[in-house]
């Protein structure tokens, strides 16, 4: 018996060793910008007041069990069924708490929606993502370079993502700066990214997309504004382009795709991947009522 | 000649295949050996395989479902395996046959593990419930049953004969689409779920009428169990929910067959509808499962804590409530699906307020137990802990209702753990509680305990330490259904979680062991009052298994314990003034013949062999119109035969008591 | 299962109706499992009326005389029916029959004229391949077209039984279903006229 005791106390130890070591891993609670640091803050918020009813729970059934097995004696009441009171608390309580979460949940689904771009002084960086078998096309529109699986982006200034796939539906993840949201062929969606800080972020598919699934992730480099232009100018130089038979050949599948920079891209080449698609005969009201993917 | 079936299809192409294909085969054989050593297969076909008696559809649907659970759950360890080796290296399973068995874990837990168990307890505790001879339609429920064994019966063959889906158990287009997975793996996906989705639709009609219709005297609605309320809600969300599964599916068979365009990427398809008509489907479908159980654990607490349960009418209101309500939610599956922020909103919204009548329940449950004189039978030991645990998966599932939170989420093994969190603890330890529950009535034994005791301690650890960790990965930002990673930070997390399903297997082992403890032992554990429990429901009033008829003189009912109220009135266990004549349905083979067919007719589509499914398609048509003009579908059990057996059994109780 | 089985003969009146009543109602709710999917179609179809990509759309296919006529069998189709359940419950059995032969005849023109009408499409290059609209145009009005020739099928069964088996309850029941079945599908094929054909000319 002591043994045991000892064992599961060995056995939290590493738990609890584990959980401090990999703190820094939980990515999801240590967001490195605003985006992702709100709606870690909206969880735990939602966490928090959800306690109020989970703890009680979770403690009532353990003790009720304990307090009032057979062979105790505890007071019984075999035909106690109902109290109004009870009932109303029972209602009530659960009733307010969503209440409660309902209205932060309003108010934080309109503030973070993912189409709206950040509020900031300077103005954001287009960035346009395309989701290949098993890679990222990152185009800048402005600057003309593009990139395979590395997204560099300045540190402090709002990045806004327009998305799309070459291929089935993926979904871009990014979570150390925001949630995610799905590419889909012939459709754009948008998500706003910022780095509070110059780092190095992972970045992922995570809807499953064929057999290179697996390796499908990327890396998100946040720079200061020098080290971006010398990283445009860098791609300038890069011997590739992205013309059309480059990218027929890129967008073939692949895996473990390395690095690489394209000096200059096909005008319109993200709008034309969409067209692909919709062939030019965009649909008017050709989404379904319920999900709508704006452009 | 045999459409794109050819030699290839034989799964000698990987040692895995073949060994998971050999054990399909060996399996298959052995039990004919078996059956054919016990010179089994007269007494099967006319008792059992024909049977339109609910008690023995039940007992079927139910042995179905172990047998799938035990598939699905190779998968499962199969996957932790992986995971806990494939850092930095493909580990033991190439990507697609990784792929292949997500897939078929998925499909086979929910379609053909939870339903078919769920529909099994439904079949053996409805109708003793409240008070009828049989369900509405009783070659219907024959049929439905022989319909989901067909569904089952088409993913286990994929395992022999080609490939299953890769698409995952939703089979979201485009990746499901002719174009991505041009194989055979979809269509046996599509065709396993069509079938016996047929066959739910048809029970979920049957129960609506059967609760509707054939209640005993004096049964008001207000009267009937909790388990009948979550009955009639779940068989109407299978009425109407399922409908939205079978147009998904054909749809996309239309795509695949005859290149058509709903969901494709050109051409004017839209895939964004396949996840609306999917998850209209595929949200209630989650409290088709879990109410079902929701209504056992309702049965159990009583019953052990001895005492009334609390708050009847709110739990009820509740049950309805959850049930309207889960058609509301299905958006919050593809909240990353760009909508506009007031439609995910709206959808969070709803979403969030389920939780409000599942926290009632909750507490009913818990005030139930205040006060009580508690017994921990196992199936009370399944419902504490699916009390305690069950609020963790719905906290979380809370979060994941708020869009923001979602964005962070969705894809992550935090919502695998989130959803295992409901389903495993909701849904299945309430069907576990309610087999080893009704086991007795069913069967006339009593389960042994310590061994279900065993396995309740192994299931609940095990569910923690395979879990718990995946919350933890998926904070850490790691996607489902990953083959391989290269984050080394991940790996001592993924290995715990595949120690908790080591300890699941044991838990799973318990369960098989007390099955055959169980028989070992049942000359000792004979349940001869038929009421193992001293219940307080109609069940009881019956003999353990009940006759044919159920009841000899159908019960007056004055209370919603029914059987406490008889045995406070001293009329329980009383022989009646006499008996009459009844109708019983015959056995037919129609149900096992369509099944069959539906099966062949299932393959013949898959791989395209036109002949054949024309021929099945045929014939099924000739089974039914014949099946359906035969108007002596019932026999008389005399009077006499009645009092005879009755007689038979009250002379048994008298031993008992005295 | 056990001796002392004999065949029965015929219910006691009251339990048969019973059993005839439940029969009723789970094909009420059959129904309304079918109304579902027509929804789910109608749904689909309002989403890709505008996805021909580049195919040719409703206006360039469609007939309004076709429509037009394919509705009329449809609905005096209804009546003649409606005029077969009168003579069951009038228990006379040859007008039954009668009437249920004529319903055959217009529910087979019907059917006739739909299958004229999508093989047209197919041999100008406008089959469900072509496009979204047409996939969801093609399985909308085809699993409407379906469902009547179940009908069609089914009208014949139980033709045969009111000749085999006269009036009898079990066969008046079924009748009585097949009745519930055959106007569903009218009131289907007016949503479908409504929704599909008109706006597409108009």
């Amino acid at each position: 018996m002591k043994q045991a005791v000892v064992t599961v106390r060995y056995a939290a130890l590493a738990v609890l060793a584990l959980l401090v070591a990999g703190c820094d891993r939980l990515v999801v609670l240590n967001p490195k910008g605003p985006i992702a640091d709100a709606e870690r803050g909206l969880m735990i918020d939602a966490f928090t007041v959800m306690m109020i009813v989970v703890v009680p729970v979770i403690l009532m059934a353990l003790w009720f069990a304990w307090r009032y097995r057979a062979g105790r004696n505890a007071r019984y009441e075999p035909t106690w069924d109902y109290s109004g009171k009870v009932d109303a608390v029972v209602w009530l309580v659960p009733a307010l708490i969503v209440i409660a979460v309902a209205v932060l949940l309003w108010r934080s689904t309109h503030k973070l929606d993912p189409y709206r771009e950040i509020a900031s002084s300077t103005p954001p960086l287009d960035v346009q993502v395309v989701a290949q078998d098993w890679k990222w096309l990152f185009i800048y529109p402005e600057q003309g370079v593009a990139s395979v699986n590395q997204l560099a982006i300045p540190a402090g200034r709002p990045i806004s993502l327009r998305i799309t796939s070459d291929t089935v539906m993926n979904s871009f993840y990014v979570p150390a700066l925001a949630g995610q949201i799905y590419a889909m062929a012939g459709m754009q969606t948008r998500l706003q990214i910022l780095a509070d800080k110059p780092g190095k972020f992972v970045g992922r598919n995570t809807q499953y997309s064929g057999g290179g699934f697996s390796d499908q992730f990327f890396e998100v480099v946040a720079m200061s504004q020098a080290d971006f232009d010398a990283w445009v100018a860098k791609a300038k130089q890069a011997p590739a382009r992205l013309d059309p038979p480059t990218y027929a050949k890129l967008a073939e599948k692949s895996r473990l795709n390395p690095i690489t920079l394209y000096s200059a891209v096909e005008p319109k080449l993200f709008d034309a991947i969409i067209d692909r698609y919709t062939g030019g005969h965009q649909a008017h009201g050709g989404q379904t009522p319920t999900a709508p993917a704006r452009r | 000649m045999f459409g794109r079936l050819t030699i290839e299809a034989l799964p000698f192409y990987s040692a895995i295949a073949a060994t998971g294909a050999a054990m399909v085969v060996g399996g298959a054989l052995l039990v004919a050996i078996v059956i054919t050593w016990l010179k089994g297969w007269v007494y099967l076909w006319q008792e059992w395989l024909t049977s339109v008696d609910h008690k023995r559809i039940g007992a079927m649907y139910i042995i179905l479902a172990l047998i799938m659970l035990l598939r699905g759950f190779v998968d499962a360890i199969m996957m932790r395996a992986q995971q806990a080796m494939a850092l930095n290296n493909g580990g033991y399973l190439p990507p697609e046959h990784f792929d292949q068995i997500f897939s078929s874990h998925g499909t086979i837990m929910i379609i053909f593990m939870a339903m078919p168990f769920m529909t099994g307890l439904l079949n053996i505790a409805v109708p003793l419930q409240i008070g009828t001879r049989d369900v509405a339609f009783p070659f219907l429920n024959s049929l439905s049953l022989w319909l989901a064994a067909s569904g089952a019966s088409l993913v286990m063959v994929s395992l022999v004969i080609g490939k299953f889906s890769t698409a995952g158990w939703t089979g979201y287009p485009p990746y499901s689409g002719i174009q991505y997975s041009p194989g055979v793996g979809v269509d046996y996906w599509i065709w396993a779920l069509l079938i016996s989705g047929v066959g739910s639709t048809l029970s979920g009609i049957n129960f609506i009428v059967t609760i509707l219709k054939r209640r005993a005297p004096g049964m008001t609605l207000m009267r009937m169990t909790p388990f009948v309320w979550t009955a009639l809600c779940t068989s109407v969300l299978m009425a109407f929910a399922f409908p939205a599964i079978t147009v998904a599916c054909i749809l996309l068979a239309l795509d695949r067959l005859l290149g058509m365009h709903f969901f494709t990427n050109e051409l004017g398809g839209n895939m964004m509808n396949y996840a609306n008509v999917f998850w209209i489907w595929g949200h209630p479908e989650v409290y088709i499962l879990i109410l079902p159980a929701f209504g056992v654990f309702s049965e159990v607490v009583a019953t052990f804590s001895r005492k009334r349960l609390f708050g009847y009418e709110s739990l009820v209101y509740a049950t309805a409530a959850i049930a309207i309500l889960s058609f509301t939610v299905w958006l919050h599956h593809f909240f990353t699906m760009g909508s506009s922020a007031n439609v995910n909103a709206f959808f969070g919204v709803t979403t969030m307020v389920i939780a409000v009548p599942t926290g009632v329940k909750v507490f009913n449950w818990l005030l139930t137990m205040y006060r009580g004189r508690i017994t921990f039978h196992p199936s009370m030991l399944w419902t504490v802990g699916f009390i305690a645990t069950f609020v963790i998966g719905g906290m979380t599932g809370v979060l994941l209702a708020v869009p923001p939170v979602d964005f962070l989420m969705h894809n992550t093994t935090f919502l695998v753990a989130h959803f295992h969190n409901m389903i495993i603890p909701g849904v299945l330890f309430g069907y576990l509680a309610g087999y080893m529950y009704w086991f007795p009535k069913a069967f006339g034994f009593k389960m042994n305990e310590p061994w279900g005791t065993a396995a309740f301690w192994f299931w609940i650890v095990g569910f923690y330490l395979a879990f718990m960790p995946l919350y933890v990965l998926g904070m850490m930002g790691m996607p489902r259904r990953m083959e391989q990673y290269n984050d080394p930070s991940w790996q001592p997390w993924l290995v715990a979680a595949s120690m908790g399903a080591v300890l699941i297997m044991i838990g799973i082992a318990c369960l098989i062991m007390q099955v055959i403890v169980s028989i070992r032992d049942r000359k000792k554990n004979l349940d001869v009052t038929g009421d193992p429990y001293d219940g307080r429901t109609l069940e009881w009033a019956t003999s353990s298994p009940p006759p044919p008829y159920n009841f000899a003189v159908l019960p007056e009912i004055r209370d919603r314990e029914a059987l406490l109220d008889m045995k406070e009135r001293g009329v329980a266990y009383t022989p009646p003034a006499r008996y009459h004549d009844i109708e019983i349905p015959k056995n037919s083979p129609a149900g096992v013949i369509m099944g069959g067919l539906s099966f062949v007719f299932g393959f013949a589509m898959v791989w395209w062999i036109w002949w054949l499914a024309i021929l099945c398609g045929l014939a099924m048509w000739a089974t039914m119109i014949w099946r359906s003009s035969d108007d002596e579908t019932d026999f008389v059990l005399t009077a006499a035969e009645v009092e005879r057996l009755e007689r038979a059994r009250y002379r048994e109780l008298e031993a008992a008591r005295s | 299962m056990n001796a002392n089985v004999t065949a029965v003969p015929g219910h006691p009146h009251s339990e048969a109706a019973e059993i005839h009543a439940q029969r009723e109602l789970g094909f009420w709710l059959y129904l309304m499992g079918d109304a579902i999917i027509f929804a789910l179609l109608f749904m689909t179809y309002g989403i890709m009326v505008g996805n021909t990509a580049g195919g040719p759309a409703g206006r360039q296919l469609f007939s309004l005389n076709n429509a037009a006529l394919e509705t009329a069998l449809l609905l005096i189709s209804s009546t003649t029916f409606g005029f077969a359940s009168l003579s069951s419950r009038a228990g006379n059995r040859s007008a039954v029959m009668g009437w249920l032969a004529i319903t055959f005849l217009l529910g087979a023109g019907f059917v006739f004229l739909e299958i004229r009408e999508f093989l047209g499409m197919i041999r100008i290059g406008a089959g469900p391949d072509r496009s979204g609209f047409l996939s969801a145009f093609f399985t909308l009005v085809g699993t409407h077209g379906t469902h009547v020739s179940v009908g069609l099928i089914w009208i014949l069964i139980l033709c045969a039984q009111v000749a085999i088996k006269g009036l009898s309850l079990p066969v008046t029941s079924r009748l009585f279903r097949l009745g519930l079945f055959w106007h569903f599908l009218d009131i289907a094929w007016v949503g479908i006229f409504s929704v599909v054909y008109l706006p597409g000319l108009l």
